[in-house]
């Protein structure tokens, strides 16, 4: 349990790191120097300091999206097993709630978006709630198959294929739902080729439109919500990849945590390698990513 | 037990069923016939709620009475089961009754105020009996009484066009189903050799099964919506008075639920193919329910289609939990009943609060039409509070208590896995999990849509602007004590849990019994960990954003923006549509552009009419009308022509009866 905790915290305080390595990958196969790999949490002192400006329209819904963007990742990493170690939280039925807490949080946050009465924060509601429906059943498809496989209802059993030597049993199934993941974290987590968080123009994003009209600490609230919320996916993906654990506390949460670094660098290298996709392309992909998935039920249940 | 639960209800039922009839020897528009209607009605469903509850936590399973008339005996029996379905009839009638004292004041509707409370109490009596009827013919005599009271609410203002369409659309699709449940009821005399309305061995090996199964499919699907036999759904619950639309949609298609469950429960073992087809129906019903919802900017022809949503989850539970069965699986086979059942009672919760709160945005601005309102929660805080717990309820979003069941019914589907060994029940029982994300995602865009655009932004037009206040303290009480409900539920999974697999247990037959129930409680506090956490943040984020100042929405320096720039409706849910245009066939009226900017006047629209009735069904008829026409030679209006048919049809029978 104290372990938990610990590595629970040590997550905390990396999430924002990831986003930077994001950026630092993107900038050297740019030939920039970019930005300092600690950039972002410069950006969340900075804009916990700043004053709010608040549209007059809105009620308190407004606020009730930045803080349910924290606390859904945040609940979600409760449940995780984190470098090595069991999940703080653990019940039967836990990835049940781990994809419903998301699903409040999104309720929140394009409601909030919509609160403010403007037609670019609106697009990027419906867009978003359009794409996270698409991208649900392929988590759950994962996590049927990964049931199957440890034989156990809690994600911190599921997730460790290790134990139950599944890599060796059903590596192809394992593989399936790598894929599959890796394109709902991409699209979760509005990066390329779903939307792309570095552009300002309003008309083509997703999650970065959405929040226009939040500032200063609300978007700190924001931003520090999306490092979460990208590193419970990297999560999701670190700790199925990685087969055994060592038994050491300390290598197993290195491990993990290069892990975590080596996601966002694939992230990186895959936002420099290609465009954004059309928006009507965007379904057919996710599309692809539950399909992935149910392939991985089937060759489990044979 | 005694038969005294019995009579209470007994009591209770007399009561409600005739609390209307005092008002109607006072004028009309006195508000003396309204109270003593709505005293009466309450007195009641407490009564028949006490009464069931009772039931609910006794250990009996069940009580019986026999009354011998002329030609045979009608039976009465309460058992966990019905107890179970008849809470929400009380509870949701209860307070519709309070509800309507406010909604549909007698001061206001002289007309038909007194004629909707009758026949209002009316269906909540004869609801009843369906519940307590233990063989067919009190079954079916209930269920007829139901349908036709429920023609009347529908139609109650008799002026309206629309409420008339939709309820002879109700009445010919309701007595469809009853047609199709006396075939399955003969058929049930048939294989059991009576009319008892339980458990019997002998269907097991009865010939008669598969046919009896799906007459009940398809007799109990036309009453409770699943698609494609959901077309009175959408036009009855969009015109009815919005207290009347709760009751059917959170009673009224429950009814049908309680049919197939008390058939299920005669089986002494469920074919493979019944689970199979239970979750086909479900899954079917679900997700088309729910886009179906999305394409539609009538308010309450939305929270219509999401009715057909909820019944496809409830089908899927019992599915999942019918396949659990025929693998002897009781692990997973608890679960899906358990969680189908609380869905029973969670849809009947969250429903009726979003009926009564879009009751009170329709009664204080005058229209249905979503994209003509919007900006109303600054103005009607409890209203659009009471439609925002009900809206995160109905999408099965935690801490709420559509949360729950849909947990156990996707628990039920983790569970299938669980172990070694293929075969189509596992794979029919993994699709659930899925696809209740699926639906639960989709019924989240359905959902921020419809708060949004109703109670967010600035208001799109005059209904919206015009002085619009909060609900009345009657419309108010109702729906505060449903969104406690909700959220009780929601808060204290294992307990309700419980409740409903005390229910279930008539599903398990022989394996009835806590001992099943292992995985029931596991939830246990983590709702109101997790309400804990969020009011925590809460509390943080209010001492960390403090607003400095207040300005326009950012506009990106376009000055001129009007509240019709923003997202609408229609516009909210295209993307989606357009996915499902397949299923949708919506209706959209392009204007022709002769250079970049539209002319005065054109105008994009876009509709979604019912595909299987707008579709496929009306044009049916009407060609199939003018077909019918031809028969129309042999009706000559001469008695003497109509005697020869029957002297020629008996002959004709005869000779033929003969010839075997």
């Amino acid at each position: 349990m104290v372990t938990s905790v610990a590595n629970l915290a040590a997550v905390l305080i990396l999430a924002p790191f990831l986003l930077g390595a994001i950026n630092r990958t993107k900038a050297l196969v740019a030939g920039r120097k970019g930005p300092p790999l600690l950039q972002v949490y410069f950006d969340l002192a900075k804009l916990l300091r700043k004053g709010f400006v608040v549209s007059r329209t809105t009620t308190w819904v407004f606020y009730a999206g930045p803080v349910l963007s924290v606390v859904a990742p945040f609940v979600a990493l409760l449940l995780l097993p984190l470098g090595g170690g069991p999940a703080v939280l653990s019940f039967t039925g836990d990835m049940i709630l781990f994809v419903s807490v998301f699903a409040l949080a999104r309720f929140f946050v394009a409601a909030a978006a919509m609160d403010t009465g403007s037609p670019f924060e609106g697009m990027g509601a419906a867009r978003e709630v359009t794409f996270s429906a698409l991208a649900e059943p392929a988590l759950l498809f994962g996590m049927l198959a990964l049931t199957r496989m440890s034989g156990s209802l809690s994600l911190t059993k599921m997730l460790d294929p290790g134990a139950a030597g599944a890599w060796q049993k059903a590596s192809a199934s394992i593989i399936l739902i790598l894929a599959s993941w890796f394109i709902v974290l991409l699209a979760e987590n509005a990066r390329v080729p779903f939307d792309d968080p570095t552009t300002h123009l309003e008309l083509t994003m997703i999650h970065e439109v959405m929040v226009l009209d939040h500032a200063g600490p609300a978007f700190g609230f924001v931003v520090y919500g999306v490092a979460l919320k990208l590193t419970v996916f990297a999560t999701l993906l670190v700790t199925l990849l990685i087969p055994s654990r060592s038994g050491s506390h300390a290598l197993d949460f290195v491990l993990f945590a290069g892990g975590l670094v080596g996601v966002s660098v694939v992230v990186g290298l895959v936002e420099s390698s290609m465009a954004r996709l059309r928006l009507v392309r965007v379904p057919q992909l996710l599309v692809t990513a539950t399909l992935l998935a149910g392939f991985a039920v089937v060759l489990v249940l044979r | 037990m005694t038969p005294t639960s019995l009579e209470l209800l007994a009591v209770a039922s007399a009561l409600v069923a005739f609390s209307g009839l005092p008002g109607l020897l006072l004028p009309a528009g006195s508000t003396a016939a309204q109270r003593i209607a709505t005293v009466l009605h309450v007195l009641g469903c407490a009564a028949g709620a006490v009464a069931a509850a009772w039931v609910l936590a006794g250990d009996t399973a069940t009580a019986r009475f026999a009354w011998p008339l002329p030609g045979g005996s009608v039976t009465f029996s309460l058992d966990r089961l019905s107890a179970f379905f008849l809470v929400p009839v009380f509870v949701v009638s209860g307070l519709g009754s309070i509800y309507g004292e406010g909604y549909w004041a007698e001061a206001h509707h002289p007309k038909n105020g007194r004629k909707l409370r009758c026949f209002y109490g009316l269906a909540t009596g004869s609801l009843a009996l369906v519940m307590v009827a233990g063989d067919a013919w009190s079954f079916l005599i209930g269920w007829e009484f139901v349908s036709l009271a429920a023609f009347f609410l529908v139609t109650t203002d008799r002026d309206d066009a629309a409420a008339l369409r939709a309820g002879w659309i109700y009445f010919v699709s309701a007595h469809a189903g009853t047609l199709i449940l006396f075939a399955m009821f003969a058929l049930l005399r048939d294989a059991t050799g009576a009319w008892l309305l339980a458990p019997s061995a002998a269907l097991g090996s009865s010939p008669l099964l598969r046919p009896i199964l799906l007459l009940a499919l398809a007799g109990f699907g036309f009453k409770a919506g699943a698609i494609p036999l959901h077309v009175w759904i959408p036009e009855a619950h969009a015109v009815a008075p919005s207290h009347v639309s709760a009751l059917l949609s959170g009673v009224v298609l429950k009814m049908a639920i309680y049919g197939l469950v008390r058939v299920l429960s005669m089986l002494p073992a469920y074919p493979t193919w019944l689970g199979l087809a239970l979750v086909a129906l479900g899954v079917t019903s679900g997700i088309l329910g729910v886009v179906m919802a999305l394409a539609q900017h009538d308010l309450k022809r939305l929270l219509a289609y999401h009715s057909i949503e909820n019944i496809g989850i409830i089908l899927i539970g019992l599915g999942v939990g019918a396949l659990g069965m025929a693998r002897h699986r009781l692990d997973w086979a608890v679960l899906g009943f358990a969680g189908g059942l609380l869905h029973v009672w969670n849809h009947a919760a969250f429903k009726s609060l979003l009926f009564y709160s879009a009751g009170a945005v329709i009664h204080a601005t005058g229209t249905r039409e979503i994209d003509a309102l919007g900006g109303l929660f600054r103005r009607m805080r409890f209203t659009g509070t009471a439609f925002l717990v009900g809206a995160v309820a109905i999408c099965g979003l935690p801490p709420l208590n559509g949360f729950v069941s849909e947990w156990l019914i996707s628990l039920a589907s983790f569970r299938a896995l669980v172990g070694e060994g293929g075969g189509v029940e596992i794979l029919g029982a993994a699709v659930a999990a899925p696809a209740l994300a699926l639906i639960g995602a989709l019924a989240v865009a359905c959902f921020v849509k419809a708060f949004s655009a109703v109670f967010l932004g600035t208001p799109r037009g005059p209904h919206a602007t015009r002085d619009v206040a909060d609900a009345s303290r009657s419309m108010r009480f109702s729906m505060g004590a449903l969104a406690l409900a909700c959220a009780a539920i929601g808060l204290w999974p294992a307990g309700a849990a419980g409740v409903s697999r005390r229910a279930a247990d008539v599903l398990l037959g022989a394996h009835a019994g806590p001992a099943a129930s292992a995985d029931l409680g596991v939830l246990g506090g983590m709702p109101l960990f997790l309400l804990g956490l969020i009011a925590a943040a809460g509390v943080a984020g209010r001492v960390l954003m403090r607003p400095t100042a207040r300005t326009t929405t950012w506009d990106c320096g376009y000055a001129a923006g009007s509240p019709r720039i923003q997202y609408s409706a229609s516009s909210f849910a295209q993307m989606l549509v357009g996915l499902f245009r397949w299923a949708v066939l919506p209706d959209e009226h392009r204007p022709r552009l002769n250079g970049p900017f539209p002319a005065a006047g054109q105008r994009f629209e876009s509709h979604a009419p019912d595909p299987v009735l707008d579709r496929f069904l009306l044009p049916l008829f009407s060609r199939g009308r003018s077909l019918l026409g031809l028969a129309r030679v042999i009706q000559v209006g001469r008695l003497q022509a109509y005697l020869l048919y029957i002297v020629v049809t008996l002959v004709v029978l005869l000779a033929w009866s003969a010839s075997w």
